[in-house]
């Protein structure tokens, strides 16, 4: 009800305006007024206004920084973060010079050389020297900010270091999963055909190939029993051959899959990337060691997600079919940014920053950051468990036309169906 | 009267009077092929356009400001399926940022803005009859009506419009699993593109044609005012980058449509693997920023042009650094199709490739210093006539200053890594290249009325109007820098998710009051507009006394544009306050006094 007030009082607020600009014109006329002359007094009134408004701007940017500048992120608590919040400082002390010069200079010259009538502008059409000047003083300014800004990149760009610890973080709609290596150190091979309930990230072992070969088979079974047992109309039967072909695709793929394993394994051994899944920790958790280096390997199963951790200042893009990597030391742990930020409830957070779906503005992970003792504590209980997904409250389901998993499906996805229904 | 029309109108009407045929109904104001005519139907059609996507933008910004509240306005809009209870959809919040986005880009500042004014001052300032295919350019408009009418068609799809943002990325914008909206809303999103591409490729030629080979005598390329040259390097621009936006979409639609894999690989969605494999959706994001940045200035650059223009008019002096002006046109035009991957540091992209990008885009701010600085130069001891059009110019070099900075932090791929995709990159574009060329358009609007319309537009009206307009671009756009930095995600329904955020909600508050300030502002002008246009006084050939060649043709519109032979042109445009002159104005048809030297800035 207030609403349609609200609503009313918008509507009645437009047709006063409109009425008043249409009564000041008549008056105006009245009074023998060209409404399209500009006056001295126009001239006049605006030249006062881009003064007024020059003012206004300042203060609306002091204020801005006044009242919000201690809700902008906290201390960078990684130490490539460190380094670029200098980056970063170092370039606003030059833009708020340019800033404030440059509009000082518009707004005092749009005010002070408002028309009059007894005078002539100056006839100024170009000066070369001035041109220059103003062509190579930027371009210097320019350098010296790309050569900071590169060597920034470079240092954090670059490849980590070989005992670097590896993560990986897996997006899909909506969540994030973790994958911390076994005892071996290494993350071992994936494949999207074997994603199902109990292998959310494809983790390729000869066990999760056989399981998935059974379930494809026990899937085509089930379609080839139902053409045998029911009538369908011409229309069901042609998409369930459709179905039985697309299983007998990938099952085709998958014992490619394992024959390149087998290959693989008896030529390298134990250096095979097919050789370290099988103690892989997969987890609904994200724990960091304090001052360790951390390889964070990303990768997405759906759409493009952006893994954004914010507080450490480290972004990058989840892309289906590739592995996007950053890497980063955190150097402030979870309890000491608790007492920076004075909140107990405090949490590092990794978030989804590449529109993904309906549910994109709340795909959220926290990252516990803690010594390497705690972590090692936590490392170990980890392995312990197998997988479980948990419970999918969290994700609001959107109310309409929500995506939902197709019954048809010949997978059995635990994990998305249960993203997936409202 | 000698050499008429160069349009065939060989089937219209018999009457001949004075100057032009007597034409049906159909043929003057449907299919026209008159440049001027055509001009005012982008115009009309891009305002359409433009109140849709502001009202658009309101519907976001009310959830965005009050997460979750019921809203009369949303719910008249949406009604209850996108709306359930006055609550903003989560989908149609994606789809409603998506059209926003494609409608103000593509149909508003692209079509509204090029289309207009290139087909309004191409013609009239370089001194000929009609663009050099009519047909072609009727063709033109008409695709982009035909475009237009098939995106806003798509808000009314099951499943609802495109939503994949307005960059469309695959494998978003290719799975209806995905979203809803990469159903039949994406499939009518990529062919009105796909029209409104050939209408801007088809304008676009016709422009470059135009400017090349129907300029009258005298007037050479170094004497044409600088709204044709950003017209011209513009359509070079499309003409080149806007294929490549078509293959793109067309590959999109195979993807879509045939199971080809083009942008798909490896991708498990809705419980179930897909058959693509060996595919990149990085490839799309090539194809698209190809297109992409050279867009921002395919926007810019007219708007920068008609803001030189009517900056030397209303200060009643030359553009300081006429040559400079051009060369700086150019070199943006040139430097804009080698900077797309800043778009994409955060993509996996080989950090070495970054860096160049870095260098290139970096390269870009200093053409537009050299802008800045020679506006400034242009305003310093002018006398500056505070028409609207001119508050309208030099706000836009407020916004151009102001969000052109932010963009050099942008540009800085080590800092992007901290700002990509938050508010702060919201903030800049929108300040950049939204209220910029926004503002150029006024500016254009308010100059050029009354030699479009025949009729004067209320100034004290203009006023309210940029002056509301103007406070409201920076109520809404500069708050939402400090919404970015302090780590807030673009394209997100609501904040509430996040404790971290809890400190610069209330600043979504205040940005939404300014856009609804802003957007009531509009009121005053679309009521300025069409009631000036039916019932504004009548306006004198030259109101802005200005040396251009389209203030030497006649007020009421008659095909050929000038009822004798054509003018010839005897020096640059911008003899204004000339010492040793009368007036402070020297027509560029004004022949050289003995021992008079020409200018050339």
């Amino acid at each position: 009800m207030t609403k349609l007030l609200i609503l009313l009082v918008l509507v009645l607020a437009i047709l006063a305006v409109a009425q008043l600009a249409r009564v000041y014109e008549l008056t105006s006329k009245l009074r023998g007024k060209r409404e399209e002359d500009i006056s001295p007094a126009d001239n006049r009134m605006n030249a006062t206004l881009w003064w007024v408004f020059m003012v206004v701007y300042y203060a609306f940017f002091f204020w801005l920084m006044w009242a919000y500048g201690d809700k902008m992120l906290p201390v960078a608590a990684s130490e490539h973060g460190v380094a670029l919040d200098a980056l970063l400082n170092f370039n606003w002390v030059i833009l708020f010079i340019v800033f404030f010069i440059t509009n000082t200079l518009l707004f005092w010259f749009a005010g002070k050389y408002a028309y009059r009538a007894d005078r002539k502008a100056y006839y100024y059409a170009h000066n070369n020297k001035l041109e220059l000047v103003w062509t190579v003083v930027p371009a210097a300014f320019l350098a010296v900010i790309i050569i900071f800004g590169l060597r920034t990149w470079q240092d954090i760009t670059g490849p980590a270091s070989p005992d670097a610890l590896q993560v990986e973080l897996y997006a899909k709609q909506f969540d994030w999963t973790a994958r911390y290596p076994g005892e071996d150190g290494i993350l071992g091979a994936t494949d999207f055909r074997l994603i199902n309930g109990d292998n959310p990230l494809g983790i390729v072992t000869k066990e999760s190939i056989t399981k998935r070969l059974a379930e494809l088979a026990a899937d085509k079974a089930e379609i080839d029993s139902t053409l045998h047992h029911a009538i369908l109309p011409d229309g069901k039967v042609d998409e369930l051959h459709a179905q039985m072909a697309k299983i007998d695709r990938q099952a085709a793929r998958i014992v490619n899959l394992r024959t390149m394993m087998e290959q693989d394994m008896a030529e390298k051994g134990d250096a095979s990337a097919y050789a370290h899944g099988a103690d892989d920790v997969v987890i609904k958790e994200f724990h960091l060691p304090l001052r360790k280096e951390v390889n964070l390997l990303i990768r997405s199963r759906d759409v493009i997600h952006s893994a954004y951790i914010p507080h450490m200042r480290a972004q990058m893009n989840a892309v289906p079919g590739m592995t996007t990597s950053f890497k980063m030391v955190p150097t402030i742990s979870t309890d000491s940014m608790r007492l920076v930020m004075k909140d107990e409830a405090f949490d590092f957070i990794l978030l989804c920053n590449k529109i993904c779906g309906a549910s994109h503005y709340n795909m959220q992970m926290p990252l516990v950051v803690e010594e390497q003792g705690t972590y090692d504590a936590w490392y170990a209980e980890a392995r312990k468990k197998p997988f479980q997904a948990p419970p999918m409250a969290a994700a609001p389901a959107p109310p309409a036309a929500a995506p939902t998993a197709d019954s048809t499906s010949t997978t059995v996805d635990s994990t998305a169906t249960a993203a997936l229904k409202p | 009267m000698g050499s008429v029309a160069t349009a065939p109108h060989a089937h219209a009407g018999h009457a001949h009077d004075a100057h032009h045929h007597e034409e049906s109904f159909v043929s003057k104001y449907v299919f026209s092929q008159d440049h001027k005519m055509i001009s005012k139907q982008y115009l009309i059609t891009a305002i359409v356009m433009a109140v849709v996507a502001v009202i658009m933008s309101i519907i976001f910004r009310l959830q965005l400001a009050w997460p979750g509240e019921s809203f009369a306005f949303t719910s008249f809009f949406l009604g209850e399926k996108w709306a359930p209870n006055g609550v903003l959809d989560p989908n149609m919040y994606l789809g409603l940022v998506t059209i926003h986005g494609t409608i103000m880009v593509f149909f508003v500042l692209t079509g509204g803005l090029s289309g207009t004014f290139s087909n309004l001052l191409i013609p009239l300032q370089v001194g000929a009859r009609d663009m050099a295919s009519g047909f072609l350019n009727m063709l033109s408009y008409w695709f982009f009506f035909l475009s237009s009418v098939l995106m806003l068609a798509s808000l009314y799809v099951e499943g609802g419009p495109a939503s994949a943002g307005w960059t469309v990325y695959p494998p978003l914008s290719a799975l209806p699993q995905s979203i809803p909206g990469s159903g039949a809303g994406m499939t009518l999103w990529l062919v009105s593109m796909a029209i409104f591409i050939a209408s801007a490729l088809l304008g676009g030629l016709n422009y470059v044609v135009t400017v090349l080979n129907l300029r009258t005598k005298g007037m050479k390329m170094t004497r044409m005012p600088l709204t044709i040259w950003a017209f011209f390097v513009t359509a070079v621009l499309g003409i080149l980058s806007f294929p490549v936006l078509l293959s793109a979409a067309l590959l999109l639609l195979m993807d879509r449509s045939l199971g080809t894999s083009f942008y798909l690989s490896e991708i498990h969605v809705a419980g179930e693997a897909l058959d693509h494999v060996g595919g990149s959706p990085i490839l799309f994001q090539h194809l698209f920023w190809f297109l992409g940045h050279p867009e921002v200035y395919i926007v810019l650059l007219p708007a920068l042009g008609i803001t030189s223009e009517v900056i030397a008019t209303n200060a009643r002096k030359p553009i300081f650094g006429y040559r400079a002006m051009i060369g700086s046109i150019l070199a943006i035009g040139f430097l804009s199709f080698i900077v797309w991957g800043h778009h994409m540091f955060l993509t996996g992209m080989n950090p070495f490739l970054g860096s160049v990008f870095v260098f290139t885009t970096l390269l870009i701010a200093i053409p537009s210093a050299v802008k800045v600085f020679n506006y400034l130069t242009t305003l310093w001891r002018g006398n500056l006539v505070m028409s609207p059009a001119m508050l309208f110019s030099i706000g836009l070099v407020a916004t151009f200053i102001a969000g052109g900075l932010t963009g050099i932090i942008l540009a800085d791929s080590a800092l992007d890594i901290n700002v990509h995709d938050t508010y702060f990159v919201v903030a800049h574009f929108h300040i950049v290249m939204g209220m910029s060329a926004i503002f150029g358009m006024f500016a254009g609007i308010y100059h050029w009325f009354p030699k479009m319309y025949g009729k004067m537009m209320n100034t004290k009206l203009g006023y309210a109007h940029f002056w509301l307009t103007f406070v409201a671009a920076f109520g809404v756009f500069f708050p939402m820098h400090f919404i970015g930095l302090a780590g807030a995600p673009r394209r997100y329904y609501s904040y509430t998710e996040f404790p971290m955020f809890d400190g610069v909600v209330d600043l979504n508050v205040l940005v939404t009051i300014f856009a609804i300030l802003g957007a009531l502002a509009q009121i005053l002008f679309l009521y300025n507009f069409f009631y000036s246009v039916f019932r504004g006084p009548k306006a004198v050939q030259n109101p802005w006394k200005g040396n251009t060649l389209e203030w030497t043709t006649p007020v009421e519109h008659i095909h050929g544009n000038w009822p004798g032979a054509i003018p010839t042109v005897h020096r640059w445009p911008y003899d204004y306050s000339k010492p040793g002159k009368a007036e402070d104005f020297v027509p560029q048809t004004v022949p050289l006094e003995h021992g008079e030297e020409e200018e050339h800035g």
